[in-house]
């Protein structure tokens, strides 16, 4: 067999082997879980109790305490995001400013979570702590509200990373055309960039989104880990991924273990679609 | 007895260290069309973008000497009010691709946040659709794309965009590079019909053309204006040797 010949086999194992671990970690997920899912069925989406003791399990806090923070960490970010991404990809486009703040946010991507979950816990909880006696709420410090803060952050150079490069790509004859009929940069921006960059724009959200949804560590961190619905944003919860950090070394009932691995396989589902949605998009545009 | 609207004055312009135009005097005559000729990198597109201030947009760009539109400088004017009066199209068709073909008329209007009547919008549309001869064939459908015609039609629709705002001057940078011969034509007829109401500048590279449509012809050779006049004296009997040499293929 020739060089060439064997080199492009390695190379197809490489590809087989990724999307059969992908699989086979579904597959692991799935069978695992298959005692809670016969157990509770589909009430186990809308359950609003979890109860090891009882051995009474629903999704439902979880489920409502992961689109909270993932949702309200989203609102947050977006003004952010948005400007630096118009900052980096049309102001300042190609300069040494740009290069730099480029440099800034990748490293604001690779910082460990844990870091920014000790972070929140001495600097953000205080904070927070004191809005929480100004609205006279348990002063607990940690909340969906801190865990959506933190999450903000985290999430800002997911969005920026697509947002300034659908930016970049928005044709120069484009931007001279309404230039051309009088319009200041400002009209370009909102007449001509935002909504021919929007659905990668949408598409950088959704990827946020996505994270948002699946970081565990600093949410668990700051969160509060309170198995119930929260009745404000400014009292404790629990995500999806938080409560399965929390209690997979405590579970030791079958039935627990096979409720925290239903919620593994549901966090996966949600975010495998949430990247392929996004994924797509850009394809689209780029 | 022509009037004019447009006058150079000893005008030079660039980017950073790199000097572009040298010293144009050049006067434009109101509703002719006027071609500027020359060989690549000799300025002409600069020259067409200085009229309507867009040069400027470059960080690096600089200028000296004056531009006059009907007796005002332009450089004194806001130029957001006179690039409304200066239509732009450019060498590739570039529709807006979010808009329809409806809206790409309007994209003037749209963009510099102009609220119009439904009545006074399908009026625009019509009008400027039919004064680029793209009505017939594009009124049953304006809801599409202005990307999904064809590369005449779309420069065709571009050019009605820039009268869609009743411009005095029409600045058009080699319109027709990127089209097919029958395209071409077509743009070449569209603009003689047009010169009865705008003036129109054109930048071209093509000798043919501009001896089929312009009544006046610049040559601007190294940034420098050679040879200034009336079409059919620079066709005949150019006075500069260059403009003799460039006509005749030697160069360009």
């Amino acid at each position: 067999m020739s060089f060439e010949k064997i080199y492009k086999r390695i190379i197809a194992i490489g590809g087989v082997l990724i999307i059969g671990l992908l699989l086979s970690i579904f597959i692991t997920l799935f069978i695992n879980s298959s005692i809670s899912i016969k157990k509770f069925g589909f009430s186990f989406l809308i359950n609003k109790t979890w109860d090891p003791v009882f051995e009474n399990f629903g999704a439902f806090p979880f489920i409502v305490g992961t689109l909270l923070t993932s949702i309200i960490s989203l609102i947050i970010s977006i003004p952010f995001s948005l400007s630096v991404s118009l900052f980096i990809g049309e102001y300042y486009k190609d300069t040494i400013f740009s290069k730099i703040f480029e440099t800034f946010i990748e490293i604001l991507a690779v910082i460990p979570s844990v870091v920014f979950g000790l972070w929140g816990l001495f600097y953000l909880a205080p904070i927070v702590r004191n809005l929480q006696i100004k609205f006279s709420l348990p002063p607990t410090g940690v909340s969906v509200f801190t865990a959506s803060l933190v999450l903000s952050i985290m999430i800002i150079p997911y969005t920026i990373s697509v947002g300034k490069e659908v930016i970049k790509l928005i044709p120069t004859d484009l931007k001279e055309a309404a230039f051309s009929f009088g319009a200041t940069h400002y009209e370009v921006i909102k007449k001509i960039i935002l909504p021919y960059a929007k659905s990668g724009i949408i598409a950088g959200f959704l990827l946020s989104f996505g994270r948002a949804i699946g970081e565990t560590m600093a949410v668990t961190m700051v969160i509060g880990n309170v198995n119930t619905i929260p009745r404000s944003i400014f009292l404790p919860g629990n995500t999806i991924a938080s409560v399965i950090a929390n209690e997979f070394l405590e579970a030791i009932t079958k039935i627990h273990i096979s409720a925290l691995i239903e919620l593994a396989l549901i966090l996966f589902v949600i975010t495998f679609i949430l990247n392929l949605i996004a994924n797509n998009i850009i394809k689209k545009v780029v | 007895m022509e009037s004019k609207i447009l006058k150079f004055e000893n005008f030079s312009a660039g980017y950073g260290n790199l000097l572009v135009l040298k010293n144009i005097n050049l006067e434009i005559f109101e509703k002719k069309i006027t071609a500027i000729m020359g060989p690549s990198g000799c300025g002409k597109t600069t020259l067409i973008r200085c009229i309507n201030r867009m040069h400027e947009l470059n960080k690096e760009a600089f200028h000296k000497g004056d531009i006059f539109l009907n007796d005002k400088s332009i450089f004194e004017m806001n130029p957001v009010f006179l690039r409304r009066k200066i239509g732009m199209v450019f060498q590739k068709p570039n529709p807006f691709p979010h808009l329809s073909i409806y809206e790409n008329v309007l994209a003037g209007y749209i963009i510099n946040g102009i609220k119009l009547k439904r009545e006074e919008k399908d009026k625009i549309v019509e009008d400027c659709l039919k004064k680029v001869a793209l009505w017939e064939e594009v009124k049953d459908k304006l809801y599409l794309k202005g990307t999904q015609l064809s590369g005449g039609q779309q420069q065709r629709l571009c050019i009605a965009r820039s009268l869609a705002l009743n411009p005095e001057i029409i600045l058009l940078d080699e319109p027709t590079s990127s089209l097919d011969p029958k395209s071409t034509v077509e743009i070449e007829n569209l603009l003689e019909k047009l010169k009865d109401n705008v003036t129109i500048i054109i930048v071209t590279h093509n000798i043919s053309q501009a001896s089929r449509i312009a009544d006046y012809v610049a040559f601007l050779y190294l940034g420098e204006l050679i040879e200034y006049g009336k079409s059919e004296k620079i066709f005949t009997a150019p006075e500069n040797p260059k403009t003799e040499e460039y006509l005749s293929g030697k160069f360009g």
